[in-house]
C-alpha cells in the first residue's frame, strides 16, 4: 500500500546529529491557528496585540518576537469566478546558513544539536542586529511586554521547540496541528515527502504549488530547516524570492572596507607629505 | 452540508482531509465560502434556509434516475409499507399533511399511520400540543412490527410511491430557483454522491448547526436520512449522517439529559396525563425492536434514582419523576420570567444572555427572577445583565430597579475534575484531574451532590408528600480528598448499572424490569463493564485495528457504526468485499466483523419472529433499523414527529420570499412567541438581506471560554460581519469600517469584511444578498462586541424547539465608527 | 505588468531597531579611530601640537561612544557579553573586540600624554590606537551594509568609503579647530580630502543604488542627507576659501562636523524606510553564482 499522506502522528524522537525541521505544507491547512496558540502556550509567548487587522482573518499580522508562529490569510479571486482561499502557517526558517546567528555578537543565537537555530533568551543583550540581518523578516526585540519583564529588550523567535526535541517529544505546533500540515521530521525525510506531494499536486493539474525552500541549492541561504508548499508566489505570503544570507558577501564588504581604510592612510600621507615645514 | 466543519471541528476535520488526499470528493454546500470550503473539493454555495428543496431535489434525482439501492431499500427501508387510506400529502393540501388543526397549531398525526394500524398515540389521547418525544418518537403502540407491505412497491400507499409523489415537483430547475443552486451544479453534485453510492461505494453526509437552527431543522435531517437510506449509505462504513455537536460534550447532555422533556437514554419524560408507570408504558412501549424493553430501561432508571425507596409495589417511584406539560424549553421559560412565573433559575455552564436568539429578552427576562445563580469559570454576560448590559447602556433598564438577587458560584475547569466527554460520534471518553479546583471553584458533580445534600437534609423530618421525591432519592456516593469531590467513577458505575448482587452489568441485555437491576442510562450500560472502566481505556490507536475499540467507549455496547447489520445483505453477505463491515458466520452462528455488531448477535440472518413476539425477538433477522419498531428506515415517519411524516420546503419564518412550492409558506407548526419583546421582521422591503449566524474557530460559543482567554481574543478581536462586495457597494460599507444591522428587535454594529466569499444568490428570478455575522460577542472578557443573537427574534422548531437563527432577514447600513 | 504581490503590503525585511545614539556612534567611533591615525601620523611627522590635539579629540570621543552603544541595547546591564565570544561572521563582534582594543590603547596613549608618565608606553599606545583605528572607522559600514535593508547592503561596496571619507574629515576638522592655523596644515588638508572622498562616494553610492536611492532624498533620510551633503560641501570650500584662519578653520571645521555627523544620520534612517518598502518584492536577491552551492560546512555555521 502507498505510504499513507500526510504520515500518521506518531513521529519518532529527534537524534543528535540528525538535522530535523519542519515541512509545511499549505495546501492541506485549515487556517484553524492551533499552532500560533500552541506555540504561544509552550512557550510562553505574550499576548501583545489584540487588533483588528483588517486583512481577512489574520488578526497576528506577522512574525515577531511575540509571534513565533504566523497563519496567512490570502483571498484570491480565481480566474473562472470563483474564490480561493490560501492559507499558510509562517515560521523562523531555520537557515542552513543563518544570518541572524552569523551577526549576533553575543553569541546568543547558536545552532543546535539538531541543526535548529537558537535564541539564548538569558544571553541576549537586545542589540538589535539579527532583527535587520534576517532576509525573511523573522525576528524583533520584546519590548513593553509587562507580564514577561525577563525577556524584556530580548530578541525572540522560534526555537524549533529545542527543549520539547530534547525530550524526544516533536515541536508543539506540529503536535498540535490536526491535519498534519505542519510536519516535523528528519529534512531528508521531509524533503522527499514534499518533493511527492508537489508532484502530486502537478498531476492533479494544480500548477500553482511549488515548494520553497526545500532545496538546499536554489536559494542563497544554503537551504533551510523549514520547508513550505506554497500555493502562490513566495511574494504573496510575504516571503522573499532568491533570500540571501548577507554573510556570502562579507568578504567582499571588508574588502571594500579595507580599501577605504587604505585610501584614508593615503590620504593622511598626503596630507602630511604636501606640507613641508 | 449545515456544517463548517473545518472551522468548528478541526481536529476531526483531519479524517476529512485524509479521505479527500485519498482521492474523496468533499462537497461544502454552504451559503458562505468558509475555511470548510477552501479546503473541499466543490463549494456549492446556497440560500440559507433552502436546505429542504435542495435536499428534495436530489431524493427526486435519484428516484427519477433510477439510482437508488433497490435491494437495501426494499429490504431494510419502509418503502414498501402501506400507509393509511386517510393521509394526504403536501401536494394535496398546498402544503399540508391532513390532520392540521389550524386553531390548535398542531397536526393529529392518526391519518399517517401506517395501513390497519387505528390505536391512537399519546398526543391524540391528551390532545395537546406534544413534543416529538411525547408523540411516540418510540413508536410505542402505534407500530406494529409487522405492517401491510407491497414488496413490488406499486401499491398507490406504500411508502416508496407517495415519496415520488411528495418529492415530484423538486426538480433541478425548481432546486435552482428555490436555493440558487444552479442546474448544472445541482447536478453534478447529485451525480457525484450516487456514482459514490451502492455496493462498493458509500457516502457520507456531514451536518452541524446550520441545519438544526431552522424552524425546519429536523425536517432537514429527515430529508438526508431519506437521500441516505434510499442510497444504501446507513449503517455501512463511510456513509451515514454525522451529526456534529455545538460543543465539546453535549452529546452527553442529551444522553444523559439536561433537556426537560427526556430521560436518560431518549426515554420520554412522562406527561402530567401519564398517571402512572403502567400508563406510560402503554403509551410508549413499542412491540417490536429495542424499545420493547422500555419497562426493563425505566425501571432500572427508577432504581438508580430512588434505591430502596423504589419497589414493585409502588411503581418505582414513577410518580415521583416531574411531569412535562408541553412545552417547558428554555424559551418558555425566558417567557415565565417574563410573566413573573418563574422566580429562579439555575445557570451552570450556559451564558443565554449573548446565546439564546433575542438576547435582549433573556435580560430582560432575567432582570424579572427573584432570584439567579450563576456557575461558570467568569463572570459572564449573563452574571452581569444587572450592570452592563445594552440595556442598561441605554436607559431601557436600570440597575436600581432590578431585583433579582444573583449568586455567582465559581466552576471548576475540566482540567480539575474527573468525569467524562461524550463527543460527536457517541465516543465518551475520561479526563482526569490534573490540579485541584483553586479556591471556591467547585465542580458541577461537587455543586448539585452537595446541594441536594442540604436540601435533604433541610426537608429531613418533613411529612409532607410532596418533599418525598426529594427524600427518596438515592443520594450517596463515594466522596474523595479535602474538597470532598464526589466520585465521578462511582457515577459513571452507577449508569453503567449493576445485577441484583451489585456485580457491573456488561450491557442493556441484562437489564430486568422486575427492580433487581439498576442502571442510571440504559445507553450507557456496559461503560463500566468488568468493574473496569471502559471509558478511560486508552489503548493506542496504532496497536489497534480500523476501528480501535479500545480507545474509550461508545454506546450502545461499544458498537462504532450504528445499524451496522445494513452493511450485510439480508442474507448476512456483505454487500461487496470492498465495504464488508459486520457478517453473518455461519459456522459460528453469529455475526462477526470489524466492529461489535449492532444487532442480537446470534440472531440469524434467516430468523422469521413467531406471531406473538415482542421487542426485539418481534423483528426478524433482516431487519437492520433495531430501535424502529417495525425494524426498518423510515422513509415515511407514521409517527414521532410534529410537522410531518415527509419533508416539504418551508421558507423561513422571515424570509424575502414566498414559498415557491406551496401556499403554505413556512412551518405551520413551528413555535413563534409573540410577546412585545419577540417582533418579527414583517416588512419585507425593509428587511431585503438574509442573514444567518455563523461561527469561527478561534472563539467558543458565547465567548466565555475564549473571549477571556488572551491568545484567543488576540486572533480575532472583533466582531465582524460578511458581506459581499456588490452588498458593500449599494450600502457604502467600507473594508474595515463599521456597519449597524438592523431588524426589528434592535441594532447590533460590527466591523465590516469585504469578501468575494459571501456571494449574492439568485432565487426566483432576482439576487439576494447574505450577511454572515459571527455570535461569539458580548460585552465582556478581553474583547467585546455587540452579540448577533441580539438580532434574532425567538421561533422554534417544533419537534426540539431549537431556535431558527440561520435564516433570517435583516437590514444593514454604514456606520461611521465604533459604538462608543 | 501587474505590481508584484505583496501580504496586505507588509514589509519582508523587519525595520532595524538601532536609535539616535547609534548615529551619534558611527560619528564620534570614526572621529576617534581617524584621529588616532591622524595623531599617530603628526607624532611620526614630529608635529607634537596636532598629535596632542587629535590624541584627545579622539580620545573625547571615544569616552562618549560605550554609553552610547549601550543605551540603544535591549537589555543595557549585559553590554558585558558583547565580549562573549570573538566572532568572525559578526561586524559587531569584531568591533566590539576593535573597539575595547583601541580604546584601551588611545587611553594609556591619552592618559600618557596628559601626564607626561611613561611617554614610551604612551607611544605604543599611540601606535595601537592607529593600528586599530583604521577598523574602527570602517568596521561600522561593514556592519550596516551585512543586513538584509536593501538601502544598506547594495551599497556595501561603497558605504566604506563613505564612511571613510567622514571619519576623515571629522578627524581633520575636529584638529583644525584644535590646533592653531601653523600647525593644522595636515589637519585641514585631510578634512578637505576627506569630505571630497564622502561626497564623491555618496554620488556614486546613490548612482548605482537605483531606485533604492530614493530612501535618501524622500522620508526620514531626506532632510540630514541634504543637509549632510550641504554642510560638507560648504564646509570643505570654506575650509580652502579661509581655512588658514584660526577662525575660518573653526567654521569650517564644525560645518564639516556637523555634516559628518548628518551623514550619518542619513545612513541610518533611511535603513528602517528600506526595510518598510521590502513589500512587494524590492528585496535583497541572491545572484546566480549563489544558486547551486551547498551550504557551508557545518562547523562555519
Amino acid at each position: 500500500m502507498a505510504k499513507p499522506y500526510p504520515p500518521p502522528a506518531f513521529v519518532a524522537p529527534a537524534k543528535p546529529g540528525e538535522p530535523v525541521g519542519f515541512f509545511t505544507d499549505s495546501s492541506i491547512c485549515i487556517g484553524c491557528k492551533a499552532c500560533e496558540v500552541a506555540c504561544k502556550q509552550w512557550n510562553n509567548v505574550p499576548v501583545d496585540d489584540i487588533r483588528y487587522l483588517n486583512s481577512s482573518y489574520d488578526n497576528t499580522g506577522e512574525l515577531s518576537a511575540n509571534s513565533w508562529r504566523h497563519v496567512a490569510f490570502i483571498e484570491k479571486k480565481q480566474a473562472d469566478g470563483g474564490v480561493a482561499w490560501l492559507m499558510n502557517s509562517d515560521v523562523c526558517k531555520h537557515c542552513k546558513e543563518a544570518a541572524c546567528l552569523d551577526v549576533c555578537p553575543t553569541g546568543a543565537i547558536f545552532r543546535t544539536e539538531f541543526d535548529t537555530v537558537v535564541v539564548q533568551a538569558d544571553v541576549c543583550n537586545g542589540c538589535g542586529y539579527c532583527i535587520a540581518a534576517c532576509p525573511f523578516g523573522v525576528l524583533t526585540r520584546r519590548e513593553g511586554i509587562a507580564s514577561h519583564p525577563e525577556t524584556n529588550g530580548v530578541a525572540q523567535k522560534c526555537t524549533l521547540c529545542y527543549d520539547r526535541l530534547s525530550g524526544g517529544e516533536e515541536p508543539a505546533c506540529a503536535h498540535a496541528c490536526p491535519t498534519k500540515s505542519i510536519q516535523f521530521g528528519p529534512l531528508d525525510e521531509l524533503r522527499e515527502r514534499a518533493q511527492q506531494r508537489v508532484a502530486d499536486l502537478h498531476a492533479e493539474g494544480r500548477t500553482e504549488a511549488r515548494l520553497y525552500l526545500a532545496d538546499e541549492r536554489d536559494n542563497g541561504i544554503g537551504g533551510a530547516g523549514s520547508m513550505f508548499l506554497l500555493l502562490d508566489e513566495p511574494g504573496a505570503y510575504r516571503l522573499p524570492e532568491h533570500p540571501v544570507v548577507p554573510t556570502r558577501r562579507l568578504k567582499e564588504i571588508w574588502g571594500a572596507a579595507a580599501m577605504a581604510a587604505g585610501l584614508a592612510v593615503a590620504g593622511v600621507l598626503f596630507a602630511f607629505g604636501s606640507s613641508r615645514r | 452540508m449545515g456544517s463548517n466543519m473545518a472551522e468548528n471541528h478541526p481536529v476531526g476535520f483531519q479524517w476529512v482531509m485524509e479521505a479527500k488526499l485519498r482521492g474523496t470528493p468533499v462537497i461544502h454546500v454552504d451559503p458562505r465560502f468558509t475555511r470548510t470550503s477552501a479546503n473541499a473539493t466543490m463549494h456549492v454555495p446556497i440560500r440559507a434556509g433552502s436546505d429542504i428543496a435542495f435536499l428534495g431535489g436530489l431524493v427526486n434525482y435519484i428516484l427519477e434516475h433510477d439510482r437508488w439501492f433497490h435491494e437495501y431499500v426494499v429490504a431494510y427501508t419502509n418503502a414498501a409499507t402501506i400507509v393509511s387510506e386517510d393521509f394526504r400529502d403536501t401536494e394535496d393540501l398546498d402544503g399540508l399533511f391532513s390532520g392540521w388543526d389550524a386553531e390548535r397549531r398542531a397536526y393529529d398525526e392518526k391519518s399517517w399511520r401506517y395501513e390497519g394500524v387505528d390505536t391512537a398515540g399519546p398526543a391524540h389521547r391528551t390532545g395537546t400540543v406534544s413534543r416529538s418525544e411525547s408523540t411516540g418518537a418510540l413508536g410505542g403502540r402505534t407500530i406494529h412490527a409487522h405492517p401491510a407491505r407491497d414488496e413490488t412497491l406499486q401499491h398507490p400507499r406504500c411508502v416508496f410511491q407517495l415519496l415520488k409523489r411528495h418529492f415530484a415537483r423538486y426538480t433541478p430547475a425548481m432546486v435552482e430557483a428555490v436555493s440558487g443552486v444552479p442546474q448544472q451544479r445541482f447536478v453534478e453534485v447529485a451525480e457525484l454522491l450516487c456514482s459514490h453510492s451502492g455496493r462498493e461505494r458509500t457516502s457520507a453526509i456531514v451536518y452541524s448547526l446550520g441545519w438544526t437552527q431552522h424552524s425546519v431543522g429536523v425536517q432537514i435531517i429527515r430529508t438526508a436520512a431519506i437521500v441516505q437510506l434510499l442510497l444504501g449509505n446507513i449503517g455501512r462504513p463511510g456513509g451515514g449522517i454525522l451529526a456534529l455537536r455545538g460543543h465539546a460534550s453535549i452529546q452527553g447532555s442529551t444522553d444523559i439529559p439536561t433537556l426537560y422533556d427526556m430521560l436518560p437514554g431518549y426515554m420520554p419524560m412522562p406527561h402530567v396525563e401519564d398517571v402512572n408507570l403502567e400508563q406510560y408504558l402503554a403509551d410508549h412501549r413499542a412491540s417490536g425492536g429495542g424499545w420493547g424493553n422500555l419497562r426493563a430501561y425505566l425501571v432500572s432508571l427508577l432504581k438508580a434514582y430512588y434505591g430502596d425507596a423504589a419497589t414493585a409495589e409502588n411503581g418505582f417511584c414513577f410518580g415521583h419523576l416531574p411531569r412535562v406539560d408541553p412545552d417547558q424549553g428554555t424559551y418558555r421559560t425566558a417567557m415565565g420570567m417574563l410573566a413573573g412565573q418563574v422566580k429562579g433559575f439555575f445557570l451552570p455552564g450556559e451564558n443565554p444572555a449573548v446565546g439564546s436568539a433575542n438576547g435582549k429578552l433573556h435580560r430582560m427576562a432575567m432582570a424579572n427572577l427573584e432570584w439567579l445563580v450563576v456557575r461558570d469559570l467568569f463572570l459572564i454576560e449573563s452574571a452581569t445583565f444587572w450592570k452592563d448590559s445594552p440595556e442598561i447602556a441605554r436607559g431601557e433598564l436600570r440597575t436600581a430597579e432590578v431585583k433579582t438577587e444573583i449568586f455567582f458560584l465559581p466552576a471548576a475547569a475540566h482540567t480539575e475534575k474527573n468525569g467524562s466527554f461524550t463527543n460527536t460520534q457517541r465516543l465518551l471518553q475520561w479526563h482526569h484531574a490534573a490540579i485541584e479546583p483553586q479556591g471556591d471553584c467547585r465542580s458541577e458533580l461537587w455543586f448539585y451532590y452537595h446541594l441536594g445534600g442540604i436540601i435533604r437534609e433541610k426537608l429531613a423530618s418533613s411529612t409532607d408528600p410532596r418533599d418525598r421525591p426529594i427524600l427518596d432519592l438515592s443520594w450517596s456516593y463515594p466522596t474523595e480528598g479535602r474538597l470532598g469531590e464526589p466520585s465521578a467513577e462511582a457515577v459513571l458505575r452507577e449508569v453503567n448499572g449493576w445485577n441484583a448482587e451489585g456485580h457491573a452489568l456488561s450491557g442493556s441485555g441484562e437489564l430486568k424490569d422486575d427492580g433487581s437491576t439498576t442502571c442510571g442510562c440504559w445507553i450507557y450500560s456496559g461503560a463500566y463493564a468488568d468493574e473496569v472502566n471502559q471509558v478511560a481505556r486508552r489503548r493506542p490507536g496504532q496497536e489497534q485495528t480500523l476501528v480501535a475499540p479500545e480507545w474509550g467507549w461508545a454506546w450502545p455496547s461499544n458498537r462504532r457504526l450504528l445499524y451496522n447489520r445494513a452493511s450485510a445483505d439480508p442474507s448476512g453477505k456483505p454487500w461487496s468485499e470492498r465495504k464488508k463491515y459486520v457478517w453473518w458466520d455461519a459456522r459460528k452462528r453469529r455475526w462477526v466483523g470489524r466492529d461489535v455488531p449492532d444487532f442480537n448477535a446470534t440472531k440469524p440472518p434467516g430468523y422469521q419472529p413467531p406471531e406473538d413476539a415482542w421487542g426485539d425477538g418481534a423483528l426478524p433477522g433482516d431487519a437492520p433499523f433495531i430501535m424502529q419498531g417495525d425494524g426498518r428506515g423510515w422513509l415515511f415517519a407514521p409517527s414521532g414527529l410534529v410537522d410531518g411524516p415527509l419533508p416539504p420546503h418551508y421558507e423561513p419564518n422571515e424570509s424575502p420570499f414566498d414559498n415557491a412550492l406551496y401556499k403554505q409558506r413556512a412551518n405551520p407548526a413551528r413555535v413563534r412567541y409573540d410577546v412585545p419583546l419577540n417582533p418579527y421582521n414583517a416588512d419585507r422591503e425593509r428587511y431585503p438581506y438574509v442573514t444567518t449566524t455563523v461561527r469561527l474557530t478561534e472563539h467558543h460559543t458565547t465567548g466565555a471560554m475564549s473571549r477571556t482567554v488572551g491568545v484567543l481574543s488576540e486572533l480575532q478581536p472583533e466582531f465582524f460581519c460578511e458581506v459581499s462586495p456588490r452588498l458593500a457597494a449599494e450600502r457604502d460599507l467600507e473594508q474595515g469600517g463599521w456597519a449597524d444591522i438592523i431588524t426589528a428587535r434592535g441594532v447590533i454594529r460590527a466591523r465590516v469584511l469585504i469578501t468575494e466569499r459571501v456571494r449574492p444568490i439568485r432565487v426566483q428570478g432576482r439576487d439576494v444578498e447574505q450577511v454572515g455575522l459571527p455570535w461569539h460577542w458580548g460585552y465582556r472578557g478581553i474583547v467585546r462586541g455587540d452579540s448577533a443573537n441580539d438580532a434574532f427574534a425567538i421561533v422554534l422548531d417544533p419537534n426540539v424547539h431549537i431556535q431558527e437563527v440561520k435564516a433570517a432577514t435583516c437590514d444593514i447600513r454604514r456606520a461611521e465608527g465604533p459604538r462608543r | 505588468m501587474s505590481a508584484p504581490p505583496s501580504y496586505y503590503g507588509r514589509p519582508v525585511v523587519k525595520e532595524p531597531v538601532w536609535s539616535p545614539e547609534v548615529a551619534v556612534y558611527f560619528w564620534l567611533g570614526g572621529l576617534a579611530g581617524m584621529s588616532a591615525v591622524l595623531g599617530f601620523a603628526a607624532r611620526l611627522a614630529r608635529r607634537p601640537v596636532l598629535a596632542r590635539a587629535s590624541l584627545l579629540a579622539g580620545f573625547a570621543a571615544l569616552l562618549a561612544c560605550p554609553p552610547l552603544l549601550i543605551a540603544d541595547l535591549g537589555r543595557p546591564e549585559r553590554f558585558y557579553n558583547m565580549l562573549r565570544v570573538f566572532k568572525p561572521t559578526s561586524p559587531m563582534s569584531l568591533g566590539s573586540w576593535v573597539l575595547s582594543f583601541f580604546g584601551g590603547a588611545l587611553g594609556v596613549a591619552a592618559a600618557s600624554e596628559v601626564t607626561g608618565w611613561l611617554r614610551p608606553i604612551g607611544r605604543l599606545g599611540e601606535l595601537g590606537a592607529a593600528i586599530f583605528g583604521l577598523p574602527l572607522f570602517t568596521y561600522t559600514a561593514v556592519l550596516v551594509a551585512d543586513t538584509s535593508v536593501p538601502v544598506w547592503h547594495e551599497a556595501r561596496h561603497h558605504l566604506p568609503f563613505v564612511f571613510a571619507g567622514s571619519a576623515s574629515a571629522s578627524a581633520g576638522a575636529a584638529a583644525a579647530i584644535l590646533t592653531p592655523s601653523r600647525e593644522s596644515g595636515p589637519a585641514r588638508r585631510l578634512a578637505i580630502l576627506g569630505a571630497g572622498v564622502e561626497l564623491g562616494a555618496v554620488a556614486v553610492m546613490e548612482r548605482q543604488l537605483g531606485r533604492v536611492a530614493r530612501h535618501y532624498h524622500h522620508g526620514p533620510a531626506a532632510s540630514p542627507a541634504r543637509m549632510a551633503r550641504m554642510l560638507t560641501a560648504g564646509g570643505a570650500l570654506l575650509m580652502v576659501a579661509i581655512g588658514r584662519h584660526r577662525a575660518g578653520a573653526t567654521i569650517a571645521g564644525t560645518m564639516i562636523l556637523a555634516g559628518s555627523l548628518a551623514e550619518r544620520f542619513a545612513v541610518l534612517r533611511a535603513g528602517p524606510a528600506s526595510a518598510r518598502a521590502t513589500a512587494g518584492g524590492e528585496t535583497v536577491r541572491a545572484i546566480a553564482s549563489e544558486l547551486g552551492r551547498p551550504p557551508r560546512p557545518a562547523w562555519q555555521r
